[in-house]
């Protein structure tokens, strides 16, 4: 996508192709699904009561 | 035998009357009344809402689930609860209006020992003139119906585009207070990924319009986490998605008006605008279901049970909510979720009161309200439902005095994956933990434990969210071993 210079997108953090490229990257999604996983069930775990 | 009645068979009250039941066997009764004949995974709907699933995915049939678990299933809506009884009456009930079983419209006054109301959102779409599918101009995913009715006007908005026609997508909040802008957000970059799909993406103008202060609020404050080597806020990492995706966004509104081509809105800075639109996807304000109580002698006691959004209220701290942000705390939150008046009563879910926002309240010069209501959907949603089943199982079977369990928002974490598009290979979502809901700013530098909260954009997400779909789809139906899938 173009960036207008002054515009609301100007100034915001868009990502490299490296990152938009370890998003879809399917043994470093697999990796980042576990964990994904490990981080959920840690928050349920300190979240009952 | 005890009789607990529960109110509402959405996430909340049906996790809570599930266990019940299955805690309770079959020496004491657990009734559910609900006006609907299916259950809807509602997050999925967005999925719907683009043609990625179809409406049968995301629903099944109540009746049989219940069945199987040995709760009594009444089709009915709740019209009032009298908690003394009646003249008549010496014990407490509730009134309930069938909406189906073949009992359509008949009334019926239902006895209980224990109340748990979980009647979940009355979809408020009456708030803003023109808002809504049915007497508005925008289209909905609130519902599985809904869904489907917007992705039929999307696939129509499409064909014309196919055919060279450029267009003008709005997808948001359709007024100043209201809650669930996740859903927005997922069915704006579903919408987008869906059009990239179709190859027309270039055809349109994406806008995303919202009551939030900044993006990345969702009524929770928004949130800070690690990131690139900074502690980041929210705003900054649901900017960059927005910049990236070509998402236009309008922050601080409050809609006012829809008409057929455009919407009216108010900014925070008392400054009045028109947005056109060719589809336009609104969230509408959420209201309480609107239950009636009335005491022994018949009076209407509804203002001592419910907050004036129809709201039931719990053990929070009210006396805050006219109080500054500033003075806000953590401990406000309620813990058990009993009705402080009537000790067998409790509210979980969306029909419980907050004591107040979570994000600061906010108003234009010229009065109105701009700012999110607080979320309490979802894991939060399923956790409470559980307490209080816990709550309800220690003191009908084993004779505890007070609620045994708790599910206080401001010690519990959600977890929240926002799809950003459907595909095994092209999909992706966000995936985001947050610890604790309710931001403590005495005991976390930013509000929340930094290592409890986190957010990240990817493949990974979408696989997660995915499977949650089945996941919670078979805890749901009390498929084998649905007890060890959490909450």
């Amino acid at each position: 996508m173009k960036i207008k210079p002054y515009s609301q997108n100007a100034y915001t953090p868009v990502p490299s192709a490296f990152t938009k490229f370890r998003r879809n990257c399917v043994i470093w999604q697999f990796f980042r699904f576990i964990v994904i996983n490990i981080k959920m069930t840690v928050l349920i775990l300190k979240s009952h009561h | 035998m005890a009789r607990v009645v529960i109110l509402g068979g959405g996430v909340s009250g049906h996790t809570a009357a599930t266990f019940l039941a299955k805690w309770l066997g079959r020496d004491h009764e657990v009734v559910v009344v609900t006006p609907n004949a299916k259950w809807n995974w509602i997050p999925s709907n967005i999925w719907v809402g683009v043609g990625g699933m179809s409406k049968e995915e995301v629903i099944f049939e109540l009746a049989p689930v219940y069945e199987k678990a040995g709760v009594d299933y009444r089709q009915a809506k709740a019209i009032s609860i009298h908690p003394e009884g009646s003249s008549d009456e010496s014990k407490q009930f509730v009134t309930i209006e069938y909406t189906g079983q073949g009992k359509e419209g008949n009334s019926e006054k239902l006895t209980y020992d224990y109340l748990v109301n979980a009647t979940g959102p009355k979809l408020n779409f009456g708030a803003t003139e023109g808002l809504g599918p049915d007497a508005g101009h925008t289209v909905s995913v609130c519902t599985a119906d809904h869904a489907v009715h917007a992705n039929e006007k999307l696939d129509e908005l499409i064909a014309q585009m196919k055919a060279g026609e450029e267009k003008k997508i709005l997808i948001g909040t359709g007024h100043g207070m209201c809650t669930c802008q996740g859903a927005a957000f997922e069915y704006t970059f579903n919408v987008d990924h869906k059009l990239r799909e179709e190859g027309v993406r270039d055809k349109a103008t994406i806008t995303y319009i919202s009551n939030e202060y900044e993006l990345g609020d969702f009524g929770v404050g928004g949130m800070h986490i690690k990131l690139g080597g900074y502690v980041t806020s929210g705003k900054v990492f649901a900017e960059s998605l927005y910049t990236e995706r070509n998402v236009k966004w309008i922050k601080r509104a409050h809609v006012n008006k829809v008409e057929k081509d455009r919407v009216h809105y108010e900014t925070l800075d008392g400054s009045k605008h028109e947005e056109e639109y060719d589809f336009s996807m609104l969230i509408p304000p959420f209201a309480g279901a609107g239950i009636k109580a009335y005491d022994k002698a018949g009076e209407d006691i509804t203002s001592k049970i419910f907050n004036p959004g129809g709201f039931m209220f719990v053990d929070a701290d009210y006396s805050k909510g006219a109080k500054p942000f500033e003075e806000w705390d953590a401990a406000d939150w309620p813990s058990t979720l009993q009705n402080p008046t009537y000790k067998n009563m409790y509210a979980v879910g969306i029909a419980f009161a907050p004591p107040h926002l979570i994000s600061k309240p906010m108003k234009s010069p010229n009065g109105t309200p701009i700012n999110p209501t607080p979320p309490r959907t979802g894991m939060p949603s399923a956790m409470m439902g559980k307490a209080v089943a816990q709550s309800l199982k220690d003191i009908i079977l084993s004779n505890a005095t007070e609620p045994t369990h708790t599910a206080n928002m401001s010690e519990m974490g959600a977890a929240c994956v926002a799809s950003a598009g459907k595909g095994i290979f092209s999909g992706s979502a966000v995936a985001m933990t947050m610890y604790p809901v309710i931001p403590n700013y005495k005991k976390y530098e930013y509000g929340r434990d930094l290592n409890g909260t986190f957010g990240e954009i990817g493949l990974a997400g979408h696989w997660v969210k995915h499977f949650l779909h089945f996941a919670f789809l078979w805890k749901a139906k009390l498929k084998p071993f649905w007890t060890i899938i959490p909450e």
